[in-house]
C-alpha cells in the first residue's frame, strides 16, 4: 500500500486518463468491446454497400466513398445504397440507447419505450391517419408521433403520484397498451383490404426507400438526443442504486427521470417517424451489450453499438438473404423473439 | 426532561418548527429538534413514531410543508442538491446493487457529488474510495461482486459508499436491521470509531440497549413529537420507556459498558405454569380484540 497514490482494484482492468481539468475512468473491456463492435459495423456496412443487383467489390465501395470510381458506381454506392445503410446504423443506435435508458431507469430487462405505451399509441395514430383521414405519408408520420407521444404522456400522468415510480409506470403502461392494442385490432378489422395492407406495411417498419433528406434530418435529431442521453447517463447510473440513495448523492430524481423518459421516447419517435416501428432492437441491444461488456448495470455505449450492428445486419438479411425482400422489422421481430425466448428460458432456469 | 440542547439554534443541522409528512398525511407538526455537532445521535421510538420521517427530512428527501430544516445557517432547500450531498450523507434503509457490480465500483459511486462531466475520476476520488474501503475493512473484497457477499459484508460496502461521499454529517436509517448480532455490534463499533474521528452521526435504531451503549445523544420520539432528548443516562429510564413504548421494564447498568440497559418486565412468568394458563391468556387476548 503506497501512501501517496493508492490504486483501487475494481476487479477488472480500468483505463484512467487524467489531464489538467479532465479525469475519466473507463472499463478496459467496455472500450475494447465498443471498438470491436464499431469495426464490425464498418465491415457490415461495406458488405451492405457491395451487395445488390449490381455487385461491387469492397475496393470499389471504399474508393467510391472516397470520391473515386465512375459516376455510375458513385451513384449506386453514395446515392442509392448509402442512405439505407446510414439509416440502419443511426436508427439502430438510437433504438439501442432508447431501450438502455428505459431498462436502466425501470430496472427491468424487458423495458423499452413500448412499456409506456409508445408503440401501440403510435400505431393507433398511424391507423387513424390511414383509415379515417386517408392522409399522406407525412400526415401518417405526424399521426404516429402524436399518438405515441400522447399515449406516453397519458401513461406518465396516470402513473404519477408524488413522482413516478418504475413499477407503477410498467403496470399502467401494460394496461393502456392492451387497451390500445384492441383498439388497433378493431380499426384493422373495420378497414378495407388496401388500407389494411398499407397500415400493416407501415407497422412492420422498413428502411426501404429511405432518402438522404430523411437520414440527415433523422440523424441530426438522433445525434442531439444521443448527446442529451450521454449527459444524463451519470445521473441515470446513480439512480440504479435506488431513489433514496441517488437523491442523497445530489440527484434531483424526479426531473432527471422525466428528462430521461423524454429522451428515450424521443429517440424511438425519431426512428418511428422515418421508418415505422422497428421492433425489438431496443429490447435486445442493451442486454447483449451488457453481456458482452460485462458492465455493472446497463450502459449506453455498448447498447448503441450493438443496436447499430443488429439493425444493419437485420436489414441486410431482410434485403438480400430472405427469399423475397422483407421489411427489416420482420427480421428484428424474429431475431428478438428468439432472444426473448432464450432470456426467459435462462432466467427461469436460474431462478428455479 | 426534554431539555433543549440547542437553545440558540447554532447546531449545523436542526429542524425549526417543521411540519413533515407524506402528501396530506402529516407525521410531525411543529417539530423542533437539533442534532448536536460532533455527536452520535440516535433517534428511538416505537414503530410509526416518525423517526424515519425525521431522518428523511434531515436529508432533504422530504420537504417540510411548513417550517424548515436548517443546514449551516440556511434553509436546506436553498442549497443546490449536490452541495447538500457534499455536507450530509445518507445510508438509506434499502438500496439496490446493480447486477454485476463490484465492491470498488459501488463504493466509487459515492463520489458522485464531487464529480463533474469532465472530472469523473480524479486523484482525490481514488484516495477517498481507497480510504473508505480500508475504514470499513472491505478493501480485501475490492474486486468481488457485491451479489456474492454476505449480508454483513454487503452492509459494510454500503457504509463505505456513504463514507466515500466524504460528508461531515452522516445519517443512518436503521443500519443494523437484517444483520445478525455479531455484525450489528461490529457495525456499531465502526460507527463509534467514525464518530470519534470527527463525523457527526445520526442513526435511527430499534434496539434501545445499543442506542444507549453507542449513542452520545438520544432523541426519543412518540406520535411525531420529541418526548425526551439528552445523554443516554438521562433519557433511558423506566418511566420514559413506559411512556414512549408502553413497556414496563427495569433499567439496569450494562455490566460491560455501564450504559443503561432495558430489561422488559413482561408478565411475572414468561412461560405460564400450565397449558391451561396459556389457553386462558390467549382467550383473554381474543376478548380484547
Amino acid at each position: 500500500m503506497s501512501a501517496d497514490s493508492p490504486r483501487v482494484d475494481f476487479g477488472h482492468r480500468v483505463l484512467v486518463l487524467r489531464r489538467r481539468r479532465f479525469a475519466v475512468r473507463l472499463d478496459r473491456r467496455s472500450v475494447i468491446v465498443c471498438a470491436v463492435l464499431a469495426a464490425a459495423v464498418a465491415c457490415m456496412a461495406v458488405l451492405a454497400l457491395m451487395t445488390g443487383s449490381y455487385h461491387l467489390s469492397a475496393a470499389q465501395v471504399v474508393s467510391a466513398l472516397a470520391g473515386g470510381e465512375s459516376e455510375l458506381i458513385h451513384a449506386i454506392v453514395v446515392e442509392w445504397r448509402l442512405p439505407r445503410v446510414a439509416a440502419a446504423v443511426v436508427f439502430g443506435a438510437a433504438l439501442g440507447v432508447s431501450g438502455a435508458v428505459f431498462q436502466s431507469l425501470l430496472r427491468n430487462p424487458l423495458a423499452d419505450p413500448g412499456i409506456i405505451g409508445f408503440s401501440q399509441g403510435s400505431y393507433t395514430g398511424a391507423l387513424i391517419v390511414i383509415l379515417v383521414v386517408n392522409g399522406t405519408y407525412l400526415q401518417l408520420v405526424g399521426g404516429a408521433l402524436l399518438g405515441g407521444m400522447a399515449t406516453a404522456v397519458a401513461v406518465y400522468m396516470l402513473a404519477y403520484r408524488r413522482g413516478v415510480q418504475g413499477f407503477r409506470l410498467i403496470i399502467v403502461g401494460i394496461g393502456v397498451s392492451a387497451l390500445l392494442g384492441s383498439l388497433n385490432t378493431w380499426l384493422m378489422i373495420k378497414a378495407d383490404l388496401d388500407q389494411a395492407m398499407a397500415a400493416a406495411a407501415w407497422g412492420a417498419g422498413s428502411l426501404y426507400g429511405v432518402s438522404w433528406s430523411q437520414v440527415l434530418v433523422g440523424g441530426a435529431c438522433v445525434l442531439v438526443f444521443l448527446l442529451l442521453a450521454g449527459m444524463l447517463s451519470r445521473p441515470l447510473r446513480q439512480m440504479e442504486l435506488g431513489d433514496d440513495a441517488a437523491a442523497s448523492q445530489g440527484i434531483r430524481v424526479s426531473p432527471v427521470r422525466l428528462g430521461l423518459i423524454v429522451v428515450g421516447v424521443a429517440l424511438t419517435a425519431t426512428v418511428t417517424a422515418a421508418s415505422g416501428p422497428i421492433a425489438f432492437i431496443s429490447l435486445v441491444a442493451p442486454q447483449i451489450g451488457r453481456r458482452l461488456a460485462r458492465t455493472a448495470g446497463i450502459t449506453l455505449a455498448p447498447a448503441a453499438f450493438v443496436g447499430a450492428l443488429v439493425c444493419l445486419a437485420a436489414d441486410y438479411l431482410a434485403q438480400h438473404v430472405a427469399p423475397t425482400p422483407l421489411p427489416v422489422g420482420i427480421v428484428t421481430v424474429v431475431l428478438g423473439g428468439g432472444y426473448l425466448g432464450y432470456l426467459l428460458f435462462t432466467e427461469a432456469r436460474r431462478r428455479l | 426532561m426534554s431539555a433543549t440542547t440547542d437553545p440558540t439554534g447554532t447546531a449545523r443541522l436542526h429542524v425549526e418548527s417543521a411540519t413533515i409528512g407524506y402528501d396530506k398525511r402529516v407525521i410531525s407538526e411543529h417539530l423542533s429538534v437539533a442534532i448536536p455537532d460532533e455527536s452520535f445521535t440516535v433517534i428511538v421510538g416505537p414503530n410509526a413514531c416518525g423517526k424515519s420521517t425525521l431522518l428523511r427530512g434531515l436529508s432533504r428527501l422530504l420537504k417540510p410543508s411548513a417550517g424548515q430544516v436548517v443546514l449551516d445557517g440556511a434553509d436546506i432547500n436553498s442549497f443546490k442538491t449536490k452541495e447538500v450531498a457534499r455536507r450530509v450523507g445518507l445510508l438509506p434503509q434499502t438500496s439496490i446493487a446493480p447486477d454485476g457490480i463490484t465492491v470498488a465500483e459501488l463504493v466509487a459511486r459515492g463520489r458522485y457529488p464531487h464529480q463533474g462531466f469532465m472530472r469523473q475520476w480524479t486523484e482525490a476520488d481514488e484516495q477517498a474510495v481507497f480510504r473508505a474501503m480500508h475504514q470499513t475493512a472491505v478493501n480485501d473484497l475490492s474486486g468481488r461482486l457485491v451479489d456474492e457477499l454476505s449480508g454483513g459484508q454487503r452492509q459494510r460496502v454500503w457504509v463505505a459508499m456513504a463514507l466515500a461521499q466524504h460528508t461531515d454529517i452522516l445519517l443512518l436509517d436503521e443500519p443494523t436491521t437484517f444483520l445478525d448480532i455479531t455484525h450489528q455490534i461490529e457495525l456499531m463499533e465502526l460507527f463509534t470509531d467514525l464518530h470519534l474521528v470527527g463525523h457527526t452521526l445520526v442513526a435511527v435504531l430499534h434496539d434501545l440497549n445499543q442506542a444507549a451503549r453507542y449513542g452520545t445523544h438520544l432523541i426519543a420520539m412518540k406520535d411525531g413529537q420529541v418526548v425526551a432528548e439528552g445523554a443516554p443516562d438521562e433519557v433511558v429510564t423506566a418511566e420514559l420507556v413506559e411512556e414512549v413504548f408502553g413497556l414496563r421494564c427495569l433499567v439496569v447498568p450494562d455490566p460491560v459498558a455501564r450504559s443503561p440497559q432495558v430489561v422488559p418486565l413482561g408478565r411475572e412468568r414468561s412461560r405460564p405454569k400450565s397449558v391451561g394458563d396459556a389457553a386462558h391468556a390467549l382467550a383473554r387476548r381474543e376478548e380484547t380484540l
